[in-house]
C-alpha cells in the first residue's frame, strides 16, 4: 500500500471513531473534545487532497474559535444533557431502520460505479508552488462575487433572526442614571406630607374581625 | 484568465432592496423612538421603488449577467413585480394587527425586506448556487417570521417545525443539486441542460438527483406528500406572517421549479412529469378532502392552498415534450394560476385580519357567521374570494383552473383532469359553507368592523380585482405567455 493511502486510512479511522464518540459520549465536554479531534483529522484529509487552505481554515476557525466558544458555552450554561438525550434509545430502532433502508436503497442505485476513478479520473497534480489560497481568493472575488455577497446576506439574516427572537431588555433591573442622581436637590429628596391622625380601633372590633377571618 | 466586471444595471432592483434593507437596519437602530413606523414606511417605500425599477427595466431581451449566474428576462421581471405587490399588500394588511399586539418591531420589516431579496435572487437565478442561496435567504427569514410572536407557544412551535422540516428539505434539494453537478459537471442552468441533451451526463446519477430535486421543490411549494408542515405553520404563525407565507413565497417556489425543471432539465421532462403527476394528484385529493373537516379558517385555507398548488403543478407538468408552443401555453397556465392564487390568498387572509381586533383573533370559521349583517360590502367581497377559490365562473380562479385543465387535456392526461374536476367539485363545499355562514346564520358577535381604513380600502381593491380580472382574464394570461415566450425556456 502506498504511503498516502496508509495516511488516509489512519486519519479516516480516527475521524469516524471520534465522530461516533461525539454522539455517544455521556459527558458533553468529552463530546466537544472528540469533535475537536474529528475536525483535526478532517483537516488532515483535506491536506491529503492538497486543499491546504480549507485544512488551515478548518483548524483555525472551527477548532480555534467555534469549538473553544462551544466549550465555554457547555461549561458555563447549566444544560441538562440527560434531558436532551431523552428518547434517544426509544427512537433509535425506528430511526436506524429508516436510515439504514435509505442508505441501502441509495447504495443499490448508485453504488460506487459512477463515482469511481474510471468515471471521475484523478486531476493532474499541481506544481509544488501552486497556491491554493490565491486561486480560491481570485475566483471568490471575481467570478463568484455575486453568490459570495449573497452568502454574506444569509449570515446577516441569521444574525437578525437570532437577535430578534432572543434579545430581551430587562425591565426589572434598576439602572442608575448618574446625571439625574447628581442633579438632585435636597428639596426633592424628601417631602413632608401632613396627614390626619388615626385612632386605634377598640379591642372588641379586632377580635370580631379575627373571628370572621378564621371562619372563612 | 481575464475577468470583466459585471454590468450592475440589470440587477438594479436587487441591489436597491439590499441597500435599503441595510438602511432600515441602521436607521431603526439610531431612531429608536420612531423605529416602528419608520421601518414600515421605509419597507413600503422600498417595495414601491423596486416595483417602479422593475417596470422600467422590463424587457423582452434576455441578458445574462454576473458571469452567467444572473438572468434578466421578462419572466423574472413579471414574477418580481407580482412578488413586490404581494409583499406590499401583505405588509399593509398586517400593519394594524401587528401594532395591536406590539409585534411590529422593526425586525419584522427588516426580515420581510431580506426575504424579498431572497425571492428576487431565486427568480433571477441562472445558476444552481444563487438559486440555492436565494432559497435559503427566503426560508431563513420565514422561519424567524413564523416564530416572531416569541411569547406565544403556538408561534414558537410553528417556527420550530418549519425550521426543522425546512432544513431537511433544503438538504434534500442541495443533495439533488450536488448529484446533478456530479453528473453534468456544470452549475449554470443552460450548461446543465446542454450536458443532459448531449448525452454526456450519466443518466442514473441524474435521475437519482432529480428525485431529490422534486422532493425539495414539492416541500417548498407545500404539496402532498411533503405538506406536513403547511397546516401547523399556517395556524401557529401570526396571521400577517401566514399571509406573507401563503402568497409571495409560492411565486418564488414556482420560479424555482420552473428554473430547475424547465430550464435546466428539460431533457428529463418525461421523468419529472410523472413524479409531478403523482404529487399533483395526491395534493388535490388530500387538500380538498382534509379541508372539508377543518373548523379553523387558517387551517382550512392551508389545506385549500395545498390543493391549489397541486392545480398549479398540473400546468407545470403538461409542458415539455410537446411542441414549443404547447409548452409555453402549459407553463403560462401554471404561472397564471400562481398569480391568481396569490391574489386570492391575500384577500382571504386579509378578511381574517379584517375581522380580528385587539385581543381577538378571528381564527374559527364560525367567526364569519352573519357577516352580511355586520358589513354587507365585506360579505360580498368574501363571497368573491370564496367563489373564485372554488373555481366558479366568472372569477379569476375559474380561468386559472380552466387554463391548467386545458393544458392537462392537451398533454393527454384525461384521468388527471377528471380527478381534478371531481375533487374541485367536492372542494366547492367548504368554500360555499363559508358563504352560507355569512348570509344565512346569526352573527356570534355584533361588534362593528373596526379595521383600519387603509386595510378596508386595499381589501376592497383586492376583492374587486378578483372579480374584474375574472371578467378580462385575457390580459394577464397573454402577459404570462409573452413572458414565457421571451424567456430562455424552450419546448
Amino acid at each position: 500500500m502506498e504511503f498516502k493511502t496508509c495516511v488516509f486510512y489512519f486519519l479516516s479511522t480516527i475521524l469516524v471513531l471520534a465522530a461516533l464518540r461525539v454522539v455517544t459520549a455521556r459527558n458533553p465536554v468529552h463530546a466537544a473534545l472528540y469533535l475537536v479531534l474529528a475536525f483535526f483529522n478532517a483537516g488532515g484529509i483535506w491536506l491529503l487532497l492538497s486543499a491546504e487552505f480549507l485544512a488551515v481554515v478548518l483548524v483555525m476557525v472551527y477548532i480555534g474559535a467555534v469549538m473553544v466558544l462551544f466549550l465555554f458555552v457547555v461549561m458555563m450554561l447549566d444544560i441538562d444533557f440527560k434531558k436532551l438525550r431523552e428518547g434517544f434509545w426509544r427512537y433509535l430502532p425506528m430511526g436506524a431502520t429508516v436510515g439504514g433502508l435509505l442508505a441501502v436503497e441509495m447504495a443499490l442505485v448508485l453504488g460506487g460505479r459512477y463515482f469511481g476513478l474510471d468515471a471521475m479520473p484523478e486531476p493532474a497534480a499541481k506544481a509544488a508552488d501552486y497556491s491554493n489560497t490565491q486561486e480560491l481568493g481570485r475566483v471568490l472575488y471575481t467570478e463568484y462575487a455575486y453568490p459570495f455577497e449573497l452568502a454574506a446576506f444569509v449570515l446577516l439574516i441569521a444574525m437578525v433572526a437570532a437577535v430578534s427572537l432572543t434579545l430581551r431588555r430587562r425591565r426589572a433591573s434598576k439602572y442608575i442614571a448618574p446625571e439625574v442622581q447628581v442633579a438632585a436637590r435636597h428639596e426633592e429628596r424628601m417631602t413632608l406630607v401632613k396627614m390626619a391622625a388615626e385612632k386605634k380601633k377598640p379591642a372588641g372590633d379586632e377580635a370580631a374581625e379575627a373571628g370572621a377571618g378564621g371562619g372563612r | 484568465m481575464n475577468f470583466a466586471a459585471p454590468d450592475f444595471f440589470p440587477a438594479a432592483a436587487e441591489i436597491f432592496v439590499a441597500v435599503m434593507a441595510l438602511a432600515v437596519m441602521l436607521s431603526t437602530t439610531f431612531a429608536r423612538n420612531i423605529a416602528r413606523s419608520l421601518a414600515y414606511a421605509l419597507a413600503q417605500f422600498t417595495l414601491l421603488v423596486t416595483a417602479f425599477i422593475t417596470i422600467f427595466t422590463l424587457d423582452t431581451v434576455v441578458i445574462n449577467d454576473f458571469g452567467g449566474m444572473f438572468v434578466h428576462d421578462l419572466l423574472g421581471g413579471i414574477l418580481k413585480l407580482v412578488v413586490c405587490f404581494a409583499m406590499m399588500i401583505a405588509l399593509l394588511y398586517g400593519r394594524a394587527y401587528l401594532a395591536e399586539r406590539r409585534l411590529d418591531r422593526p425586525e419584522y420589516y427588516l426580515l420581510a425586506l431580506l426575504m424579498m431579496l431572497g425571492m428576487m435572487v431565486m427568480i433571477t437565478a441562472n445558476h444552481l448556487l444563487p438559486l440555492y442561496i436565494g432559497l435559503e435567504m427566503m426560508s431563513l427569514s420565514l422561519y424567524a417570521l413564523a416564530a416572531f410572536d416569541r411569547d406565544n407557544a403556538c408561534s414558537t412551535e410553528a417556527g420550530m417545525k418549519y425550521f426543522v422540516l425546512g432544513a431537511l428539505a433544503s438538504g434534500l434539494l442541495l443533495y439533488g443539486m450536488s448529484m446533478v453537478y456530479g453528473a453534468t459537471g456544470a452549475l449554470e442552468l443552460p450548461a446543465v441542460a446542454q450536458a443532459v441533451a448531449g448525452q454526456t451526463a450519466n443518466k442514473t446519477v441524474l435521475l437519482f438527483g432529480l428525485v431529490f430535486l422534486v422532493a425539495g421543490i414539492s416541500f417548498k411549494l407545500g404539496v402532498a406528500p411533503f405538506h406536513m408542515w403547511v397546516p401547523d405553520v399556517y395556524q401557529g404563525a401570526p396571521t400577517p406572517v401566514t399571509l406573507i407565507l401563503s402568497s409571495a413565497p409560492k411565486l418564488a417556489a414556482f420560479a424555482l421549479a420552473l428554473r430547475l425543471l424547465a430550464v435546466a432539465l428539460p431533457g428529463l421532462a418525461g421523468h419529472w412529469q410523472t413524479m409531478l403527476m403523482l404529487v399533483a394528484a395526491a395534493s388535490i385529493v388530500l387538500g380538498n378532502l382534509a379541508a372539508l373537516v377543518q373548523h379553523n379558517i387558517k387551517r382550512m385555507l392551508a389545506y385549500s392552498g395545498i390543493s391549489h398548488m397541486g392545480f398549479m403543478l398540473l400546468g407545470l407538468l403538461s409542458g415539455g415534450g410537446g411542441t414549443a408552443d404547447s409548452t409555453i401555453v402549459a407553463y403560462s397556465g401554471a404561472m397564471f394560476y400562481a398569480i391568481a392564487y396569490a391574489l386570492m390568498t391575500l384577500a382571504a387572509f386579509g378578511m381574517v385580519m379584517l375581522l380580528s381586533r385587539a385581543g381577538f383573533d378571528a381564527g374559527e370559521i364560525e367567526d364569519f357567521k352573519g357577516l352580511n349583517r355586520r358589513s354587507p360590502w365585506f360579505a360580498v367581497l368574501m363571497l368573491f374570494v370564496m367563489f373564485s377559490m372554488a373555481g366558479i365562473p366568472f372569477f379569476i380562479g375559474f380561468f386559472a383552473k380552466f387554463a391548467v385543465l386545458e393544458a392537462v387535456i392537451a398533454a393527454g392526461h384525461l384521468w388527471l383532469a377528471a380527478l381534478a374536476v371531481v375533487m374541485s367539485l367536492i372542494g366547492a363545499f367548504y368554500y360555499l359553507r363559508i358563504v352560507k355562514l355569512m348570509y344565512f346564520d346569526e352573527p356570534l358577535d355584533n361588534a362593528p368592523i373596526s379595521a383600519s381604513p387603509e386595510l378596508q380600502l386595499m381589501l376592497s381593491v383586492n376583492g374587486v380585482a378578483i372579480a374584474a380580472l375574472g371578467l378580462m382574464p385575457g390580459t394577464l394570461l397573454s402577459l404570462c405567455r409573452t413572458a414565457l415566450a421571451a424567456s430562455s425556456i424552450t419546448g
